[in-house]
């Protein structure tokens, strides 16, 4: 890519003139590892300095440059510019599910919202402060250590599948950090915290679609972190919910005879006294038996499913 | 060619035809499948988010079971794909993890997984083992004139380290499996987002809206029908399509198929026999039977 030209193909918004965003293209002579960053920066000072964007300390620290990058949310300071070019073309854009507010700067303001609703701080024991630090061991600030690196840079909200659906969704990063404080050994609110998160638009609202790990530019990965939250939750016996009663079916089905009951599963999920939950599953259920691809009535068992069943006769044990 | 076929619940339940399509199509292909009936349940994601121990002991069971027969597996659903492979990673990473893993598998059963079966979707053993262009030599009746969506699902393409793809943000590799069918393969901007599926019953509306968003994508770029290698996906997008229609306000009515009917009928199987009238959305056009 040794000066090479490429052309950043950037989306422009500015709400005084503009009623709708546009692309506009720079072409630009680079030079070998550059960042994204670096380059929008030279265009911004050899051709067009109302570019607007959001940077601060270049260093993948401060999280203030997530964008994305061919559709997709990237750190532009943490982004080489030769890893993203195809066909001589890179197209830059505002992070997603955020209001633009002038070309690739976007209010934050829900984000931070969002994060706010895990009450994103230590709540100890009340007692008399020690003389020096509350202390951890190093075994019990391991559980915490991802959730700890997260910049806050919100590229898992920019391409959350559900933000995308529903902006009461609590999102992954605020997730992860509330993982950070119901895994902190010091913190002792941790019961409230599971049972404040296991309520709609909290932890079993995720859809499992991966993006928010996958564009996690830290350690932090979002879709772990839900996915220890959810284990504790079912740990703790917080099952008072749709998430924990779909876990709940799939662990009484495939416990007894290997395989998921899909007859059980959706009205063990609803709760069986929830009248109008289960009379929701009407309509697929009648619309399934006229095609005559309904769930056989006697579940199908595994061959050596008493093998199975060993496993999950200690699943409490199997838990440590 | 000889794969440990592992079905998965779905195959075996609700979607029955993409047991029957998978047959047909790789007996026409000259694959030999030997049926995994004493495999369980990969978990979904679910079992091992409950208990991340048993859901891994589950899948290192159904692992040794291939090594035992000497075979690589098949999966014909992207999710016990995801599920296995993260499994396989979770314990190459962990030497130490997997023997927990083993130590309690054996305990319970005998048995234990010693890291050498691979894992394959049906998608994959045609693009990697098979051959594309020893696919296209096969085919007999091309499916010219049908523009189709691929709808990849979350599993084929995140996290990208558990899959093959060669551009997991944006690959061509269903895309380029349509072509060689005979079909016109339509990229449209949802192609690689949640169906919705795996909170249908946790939040119904987001999981409508997801599927929806992702047909009406697909329909406003011009696809007849969309195909997806998860029988997920295809219960979300097909059976729970009239709520998707009420959703989003507007009739679909978006035929979904599996990889394996679309290859099946590629390769000269009548339309018939893949039983594409189970369906909710019954195909229309030239795949009407």
């Amino acid at each position: 890519m040794a000066g090479s030209k490429v052309t950043f193909r950037i989306q422009r918004f500015d709400p005084s003139v503009d009623r709708e965003p546009h692309d506009q293209d720079f072409e630009i002579e680079l030079p070998p590892g550059i960042t994204i960053l670096k380059a929008l920066n030279k265009i911004r000072a050899e051709q067009d300095p109302t570019l607007a964007l959001r940077y601060s300390c270049g260093s993948a620290i401060c999280g203030s440059c997530a964008m994305k990058v061919n559709g997709h949310a990237r750190l532009a300071c943490k982004t080489q510019v030769a890893d993203c070019v195809t066909d001589g073309v890179l197209r830059v854009a505002p992070m997603g599910n955020l209001v633009v507010l002038r070309d690739l700067v976007v209010d934050m303001e829900p984000f931070w919202s969002s994060l706010g609703r895990v009450k994103p701080y230590l709540v100890d024991d009340g007692g008399p402060a020690p003389e020096q630090e509350r202390k951890q061991a190093p075994e019990q600030f391991l559980k915490i250590d991802p959730s700890t690196t997260c910049i806050l840079c919100a590229a898992c909200y920019s391409d959350c599948n559900v933000l995308e659906v529903d902006q009461r969704f609590v999102g992954p990063a605020s997730l992860a950090k509330a993982h950070r404080f119901i895994f902190d050994s010091r913190d002792v609110a941790t019961p409230e915290r599971v049972r404040e998160i296991s309520r709609k638009t909290g932890v079993w609202d995720c859809t499992h679609c991966g993006e928010c790990s996958t564009r996690c530019p830290t350690e932090t990965k979002p879709l772990e972190r839900i996915e220890e939250i959810r284990t504790k939750a079912m740990a703790d016996g917080v099952h008072d919910n749709y998430g924990a009663r779909h876990a709940l079916g799939f662990r009484e089905t495939v416990g007894k005879r290997g395989l998921l009951d899909e007859n059980y599963l959706p009205a063990r999920s609803m709760g069986f006294l929830n009248l109008p939950g289960l009379l929701s599953l009407v309509p697929v259920g009648l619309r399934m038996i006229v095609r005559g691809k309904n769930p056989p009535l006697i579940p199908h068992s595994i061959e050596k499913a008493d093998e199975v069943v060993r496993i999950f006769a200690r699943f409490e044990e199997l838990r440590k | 060619m000889k794969y440990a076929l592992y079905t998965g619940c779905v195959a075996k339940g609700a979607g029955r035809e993409l047991l029957v399509a998978t047959y047909l199509a790789c007996e026409k292909l000259g694959i030999e499948l030997v049926e995994m009936t004493d495999a369980s349940c990969c978990g979904a994601g679910v079992i091992n988010e409950d208990n991340p121990l048993v859901g891994d002991m589950l899948n290192a069971r159904t692992f040794s079971l291939a090594e035992a027969q000497g075979l690589d597996i098949m999966n014909i659903c992207t999710t016990c794909q995801g599920v296995h492979r993260k499994s396989q990673r979770k314990m190459q990473r962990k030497p130490e993890y997997m023997e927990r893993v083993n130590a309690e598998l054996e305990r319970d059963t005998g048995r234990r997984y010693a890291g050498e079966v691979k894992v394959k979707h049906f998608y994959e053993v045609l693009l990697h083992d098979y051959g594309l262009t020893r696919l296209k030599e096969k085919v007999v009746r091309p499916l010219a004139g049908l523009k189709l969506g691929a709808f990849y699902g979350c599993y084929a393409t995140r996290p990208p380290e558990v899959n093959d793809l060669e551009n997991p943000d944006d690959p061509d590799e269903l895309e380029n499996l349509i072509e060689v069918l005979g079909a016109t393969p339509v990229r449209y901007g949802d192609r690689l987002k949640c169906c919705g599926f795996p909170i249908a019953m946790m939040n119904k509306k987001n999981s409508m809206q997801l599927g929806g968003n992702a047909i009406v994508s697909a329909q406003e770029a011009g696809a007849d029908a969309m195909v997806t290698p998860c029988p997920l996906c295809h219960l979300n997008l097909d059976a729970y399509q009239p709520e998707i229609e009420s959703r989003v306000g507007r009739k679909l009515r978006m035929p979904i198929l599996h990889i394996p009917q679309l290859v099946a009928m590629a390769l000269g199987v009548p339309k018939d026999a893949v039983r594409l009238e189970t369906h909710i959305v019954r195909p229309t056009g030239i795949l009407a039977s």
